[in-house]
């Protein structure tokens, strides 16, 4: 009895004690709007990032949620979440049929990373063709003839490649194989573009992270990660060498520079692919992340509370944007986006804009 | 005098029809789960019938799916974790009851229980960052040297693969048949065994004839048990196989269980094609799952090893 009387006091107390902090008084932050978004983990870092920021000025909740871009998708078309991220622009007609509407957030670039013994981050360079055949099956050991005219410089070692890819399916993946679509017609005609596809060879990992961790631990893995995830990990990136024949590292400047061709005002839907864009500094692999919303919108307060986050992002999260090594979408791209807003975007009849 | 029949008082038919009730919720949910996956195939099952079954394929792009390289997995790690785990955990749990201190046996005991307790992910986590590394650098490379010349251990050694996946299977459920079986062994009455020691037994022979006779039952179950834990075990095996949409001889290879498949692409099926192909994979799991339970059980009436055929 007296045993019963002291476990049930124990957990009592251990209950209260993580509950009751969590009771805020204050009326403010009881009406604050909770918004919740999934999607891609390509711009999670920068979405979370913005979020914590945003949250610290505003005392605004977001909560994002990166389940990939095919579940954001999903999720969005369900109406299970305010907006939506993907990587993979959904096209017209679709969009059409769904009630959304799709907007630019971030433009982020999707990098090669190697784990070879005595290659530096920045060392080893690939031309398309090359990395066709890597992630093909057709190359089987770093030794190859094809790779050392690339690299006269480097020893490469004898190792076998082994490909990591992506098991799930991901926005990072459409873009890279849109890529290797491109640039390749043999990918274009055994595999193309998806967020999932059928690796020719290859080790399968989940998310970003799978893959950072897998290709770490395999000598001489090959994989594609978005940058960020690069950098975190301080993993051993390449070089590229882009439609101007130019071999670029992954960097602000070449992503920016890959954006700054894009005619985003033609695109119905913003439906721009920005892999192997024309230009000496341009990486090859830059892709932009969507957001999603639906052109009616339930609730006008939560409405306009998301609308306001994302102009905030666009006019004030620059800074952290360049500091993940991400590209913020220019200032005359988000001011035709926000014209949209302005015209398409309702709840109940009413505009939401400005 | 008639002698009226005494009527059942109420409480015990009403808790007849309440324990019904709840085997019937039982039977209901079964039977439930599985027109929903019909259901929820009918899609996948249209278009490529029996094909599916043998199809290697796993193409979204083109969206041609098939689920031999994912059954193969599933048969093939679960094979590797049965034929690791039952011998060890039989061992184990004889250790337990017939020799071990009683001081050490409830310890180590306890510990199995704990290890029983340990959450999937966790040994998927594991099993990555420090099992896998393991294997690379010094298992598989003399499995290779050793015994390269079988095709089962030809390739590179990645650590990550099949051969890793159903080790892994093997110790997640080593826990479960271990204390199953330990506790049938348990249950053997005291008497049982000294009549046979008193006959002069060793014992190994007292053991053998008598103990696992008798508790044959629960060795089974305890096997069933397992071996239904490790078909459709996900989070600890996704980690670890290498999610590899291939089939191949050698265990060094990845490959993909149903249920890694299942945990890896079916948030983003996007397609209805894909997702209904994904649940047609479910529906396989569940009928494999079916069959082996049926074949295990309709094999051990037919040796004679089944409750009714105690002694």
């Amino acid at each position: 009895m007296k045993r019963t009387a002291m476990l049930a006091l124990i957990i009592g107390v251990g209950v209260a004690a993580l509950v009751l902090p969590g009771q805020r008084t204050s009326a403010e932050e009881r009406s604050q709007v909770s918004i919740s978004g999934a999607g891609a983990s390509f711009p999670y870092p920068i979405y979370s990032r913005w979020a914590f920021d945003y949250q610290r000025l505003t005392g605004m909740k977001f909560n994002y949620q990166s389940i990939g871009s095919g579940g954001g998708i999903a999720q969005i078309k369900a109406k299970t979440v305010d907006f939506g991220a993907s990587d993979a622009p959904l096209k017209a007609d679709e969009l059409k049929e769904a009630g959304l509407l799709q907007f630019p957030m971030i433009i982020g670039g999707v990098v090669p990373v190697v784990n070879v013994k005595g290659i530096a981050p920045g060392q080893l360079r690939l031309t398309p063709s090359l990395l066709a055949d890597i992630f093909l099956g057709r190359i089987a050991t770093w030794d190859h003839p094809a790779i050392k005219d690339a690299n006269p410089t480097l020893s490469l070692p004898k190792t076998a490649i082994t490909v990591v890819h992506r098991a799930d399916g991901s926005g990072t993946t459409w873009i890279f194989t849109n890529y290797l679509d491109k640039v390749s017609t043999e990918w274009h005609e055994k595999v193309g573009t998806g967020k999932a596809v059928d690796w020719p060879v290859g080790i399968g990992a989940k998310g970003n992270e799978g893959v950072a961790v897998n290709v770490q631990r395999v000598n001489g893995g090959i994989g594609y990660v978005e940058y960020a995830y690069a950098l975190q990990n301080r993993m051993t990136h390449t070089l590229l060498q882009n439609r101007a024949g130019k071999f670029v590292p992954p960097t602000d400047e070449t992503f920016q520079a890959a954006a700054a061709n894009a005619d985003w005002e033609k695109a119905p839907g913003y439906y721009v692919v920005l892999t192997d864009q024309p230009g000496d500094e341009s990486w090859p692999i830059t892709g932009a992340s969507f957001i999603l919303v639906h052109l009616e919108q339930p609730d006008k307060a939560r409405a306009k509370a998301m609308l306001k986050f994302f102009d905030w992002c666009y006019r004030h999260g620059v800074k952290s944007a360049k500091e993940l090594h991400y590209v913020a979408i220019p200032e005359n791209v988000f001011t035709l986006v926000e014209k949209n807003w302005e015209q398409e975007l309702r709840a109940d009849g009413a505009a939401l804009w400005p | 005098m008639r002698t009226r029949p005494r009527r059942q008082p109420k409480a015990d038919t009403f808790f007849k029809y309440l324990s019904a009730g709840c085997a019937f919720v039982l039977l209901a949910l079964i039977a439930g789960l599985f027109i929903e996956l019909l259901r929820g195939s009918s899609q996948s099952l249209a278009k490529f019938g029996a094909r599916f079954i043998t199809s290697g394929a796993w193409d979204p792009v083109r969206q041609d799916f098939g689920a031999a390289s994912s059954i193969f997995g599933t048969v093939v790690s679960t094979a590797i974790a049965m034929l690791l785990a039952v011998p060890v955990s039989l061992v184990i749990a004889l250790l337990l009851v017939e020799l071990a201190h009683p001081v050490i046996s409830r310890i180590v005991g306890t510990a199995i229980e704990l290890l029983a307790a340990i959450p999937s992910i966790i040994y998927g986590m594991w099993g990555l960052f420090v099992f896998a590394p393991f294997m690379a650098d010094y298992v598989q490379p003399v499995l290779g040297t050793k015994l390269g010349f079988l095709p089962l251990f030809q390739g590179p050694p990645m650590g990550i693969g099949m051969l890793t996946a159903g080790i892994i299977l093997a110790l997640m459920v080593l826990p479960f048949m271990c204390a199953a079986m330990r506790d049938s062994l348990a249950m053997v009455p005291a008497v049982v065994k000294e009549s046979a020691y008193g006959m002069g037994s060793t014992t190994w022979e007292a053991t053998r004839r008598v103990s696992l006779r008798y508790c044959i039952a629960g060795m089974v179950g305890a096997v069933f048990l397992g071996l239904g834990r490790a078909l459709g075990e996900t989070m600890a095996v996704t980690f670890v196989i290498g999610n590899s949409h291939s089939i191949s001889a050698s265990l060094f290879a990845p490959g993909n269980s149903i249920a890694s498949t299942l945990a890896n692409e079916f948030a983003e099926a996007s397609e209805p094609m894909y997702a209904s192909a994904l649940i047609e994979l479910g529906l396989l799991l569940f009928v494999l799952t079916f069959i082996f339970q049926a074949a295990a059980r309709i094999w051990l009436r037919s040796v004679g090893l089944t409750e009714r055929a105690k002694g």
